[in-house]
């Protein structure tokens, strides 16, 4: 190849379309362009431009090299070194819903098929239709989200806001304000005091099969959270973990639980709480998502998975969090113990155990979450 | 300019950076677009930019980000205090003569300017210009990202009582992100993107022995096998280049040449720092690691 023609470019782009790739036009033209920049000669540096103009996200990665190779046939630099932790969390949510067993060329990551083979004995993929909703529920919902006021508990920011008080830190910048109206006389003092700002809330929200008869309410509790505040982010907790926070926050409450339902694959298969969690911890929660935010778990505590693990993720998660919530649904029933394996290992770690069978309880809930 | 120049120079000033990176970096050169940098902490995004200030002899500027970062930290802010003093001077020698109107003007003129680093990089002195190091995007609100966005769209800053503060040659922009959350699209759209990886084995082991001289060439390459075995192990926190370096440089301060497992055991804080994690190493077994690591260092 000795360039790289425009309509070969565009093409190129079509098919990472094709396969899912959200490319917006302009970095189409910011592709040539970065083509253009780097002679276009060497397939290498093709790949490389359009590595840097065409994808945004590490997910996306696994996908333009299929694509790549599939288009400019042949070479993939070095395409083992991107099947990266990232894939084994996102990729597998959209790629085997569609082609379930073959196996891929960039499932060769590090920890990638040791996640597929622990899964996917368990796992029970199937698709559940939200337009199956009885009118009863949908009511329930509406009447839900009107009601619903999700804030987070309040912290100090570093941000200050004037105050009313004669005390404090001195604002200098109102001070002069108010000076320039009586001639330069500052004759007024302004203070200035810590503002206050709520917490993030983050929502788990576990959708395994023992969970089914909540699972719908309490996503419809995380979408009016979701678009009631922007500080909210909620993920579904079943035999992987979904981030469902973008797909929520559609104001129309059945194109938001319809996207939710594509996103997440693992309706009402089982749950491994510790390795979900695990997983939320590593990528999201350690890192900076669950610091001193409320973190809200919204799960029976039935887990397949292994206690130990589950404990020692719960433990993880409270160092790192203001408040652990956990919801359990089944805390309401008359002579409920947590007995289940899973419940008994987090409970040492969670700060407030609640109810949320109800809509009588999820205003409680709301209320907790705000303390 | 050429891809090449761009991989020699950023070697020639400390840093090792694989072909995609290379890439990346040119075309934000070439194309005058900020550049997204993406991937776990400790994999050298900041470094980037601080080596391309090294590079291009220009002025770095940083903008840390943090939660609740406003106008007033990263753009600009009024001397307040200044200003005060002035208003006092102004009245002790009875010189306002234009009256309050001509008084408030000179109040918010550039001498009462305080610049931060935004309104810095878009109106530099003289010189290449400068590198704008926006650290931690992820960390800011998501209006300040929206705020960003205009700027670097426009390069350029409107302060209400002074007008317009336009780039003439706009600044280079890299910006990092460890991706505690997902910077909103319309951001990534503006910038180039690249996910910096964890280095192979032997740029590893090229970066160890540019960054810590000292440390021989054995050792050097026993530590980055030992590296990248924890890398391996799924750990909370894997370590990163800069632990890598520091990891070699205890151990050559401890006087070793060759890494063993008692050696391993009293510097492991130095790589590995979580509990669990050391507790995970310890478990598997430092002396199976060692020997490991020995036998991927020698081929």
């Amino acid at each position: 190849m000795t360039s790289a023609p425009e309509h070969l470019l565009v093409g190129f782009v079509r098919s990472l379309r094709r396969a899912g790739l959200a490319v917006p036009v302009g970095s189409t033209v910011v592709f040539a362009e970065a083509v253009a920049a780097v002679g276009g000669t060497d397939l290498r540096q093709v790949y490389w431009a359009g590595r840097a103009t065409l994808v945004t996200r590490p997910e996306d990665m696994a996908v333009y090299d299929r694509v790549f190779g599939a288009v400019w046939r042949g070479l993939t630099p070095n395409a083992e070194s991107f099947a990266t932790e990232t894939f084994t969390l996102l990729m597998d949510a959209e790629d085997e819903a569609d082609a379930p067993p073959t196996a891929e060329d960039d499932d060769d990551g590090l920890d990638g098929p040791t996640l597929v083979v622990r899964f996917s004995p368990h796992e029970v993929l199937r698709h559940k239709d939200f337009a199956a909703y009885s009118h009863a529920e949908m009511d329930e919902a509406h009447r839900l989200m009107a009601d619903l006021h999700l804030a987070g508990a309040l912290r100090r920011s570093r941000r200050r806001r004037p105050s009313r008080h004669r005390r404090g830190h001195p604002d200098v910048r109102r001070t002069v304000r108010h000076a320039l109206r009586t001639g330069g006389e500052a004759l007024e003092r302004r203070y200035t005091e810590p503002d206050e700002r709520p917490r993030r809330v983050v929502l788990l929200c576990d959708v395994s099969g023992s969970m089914e008869p909540y699972a719908r309410a309490l996503l419809r509790f995380a979408h009016a959270a979701v678009v009631g505040r922007a500080r909210v982010e909620a993920f579904a907790l079943g035999t992987r973990l979904t981030r469902i926070t973008r797909e929520l926050s559609s104001r129309d409450p059945d194109t938001a639980m319809g996207q939710a339902g594509l996103a997440v694959t693992d309706w009402s298969g089982g749950t491994r709480l510790g390795e979900g969690l695990r997983r939320f911890n590593d990528q999201w929660g350690v890192r900076g998502m669950a610091r001193g935010a409320v973190v809200v778990i919204l799960s029976d505590g039935w887990d397949r998975g292994d206690p130990d693990e589950l404990a020692e993720q719960m433990a993880r998660l409270h160092r790192v969090a203001h408040r652990v919530v956990w919801v359990n649904p089944l805390k309401a029933s008359p002579g409920y113990e947590p007995l289940a394996r899973g419940m008994a290992a987090a409970l040492p770690h969670v700060d407030e155990f609640v109810e949320g069978h109800s809509l009588a309880s999820l205003e409680v809930l709301g209320q907790v979450i705000s303390r | 300019m050429q891809l090449d120049d761009v991989s020699r120079a950023l070697a020639d000033h400390g840093y090792l950076a694989d072909e995609g990176l290379t890439t990346a970096i040119f075309l934000a050169l070439e194309l005058r677009r900020p550049l997204l940098l993406e991937g776990e902490a400790g994999v050298g995004k900041t470094e980037v930019a601080k080596v391309l200030a090294r590079w291009t002899g220009a002025e770095l500027i940083r903008l840390q980000c943090y939660e609740g970062i406003d106008v007033a930290q990263a753009v600009y802010e009024w001397d307040y205090s200044r200003q005060l003093l002035h208003l006092r001077a102004a009245e002790a020698t009875g010189e306002v003569s234009g009256g309050a109107e001509a008084l408030e003007d000179e109040l918010y003129s550039e001498r009462f300017l305080v610049r931060r680093p935004l309104l810095q990089a878009l109106t530099p002195g003289d010189g290449p210009p400068p590198v704008l190091l926006i650290d931690e995007v992820d960390r800011a609100d998501d209006e300040f990202e929206a705020f960003l966005l205009e700027i670097l769209a426009e390069y350029a800053v409107t302060v209400p009582e002074l007008g317009t503060f336009r780039a003439e040659v706009p600044p280079v922009v890299i910006i990092t992100s460890n991706r505690t959350r997902d910077v909103h699209d319309a951001l990534k759209r503006r910038c180039l993107y690249h996910w910096v990886e964890h280095p192979d084995f032997d740029r590893e082991v090229a970066i160890v022995r540019l960054r810590a001289p000292a440390v021989s060439e054995t050792l050097a390459r026993q530590v980055a096998a030992a590296t990248e075995a924890f890398r391996g192990l799924g750990l909370y926190k894997p370590p990163g280049v800069a632990e890598t370096i520091d990891w070699a440089m205890a151990l050559h301060a401890l006087g070793r040449s060759e890494l063993d497992a008692g050696a391993v055991d009293v510097t492991l804080g130095t790589v590995l720092k979580y509990r669990e994690d050391q507790e995970r190493a310890r478990r598997d077994g430092l002396a199976p690691l060692v020997a490991a690591a020995r036998e991927r260092a020698g081929s």
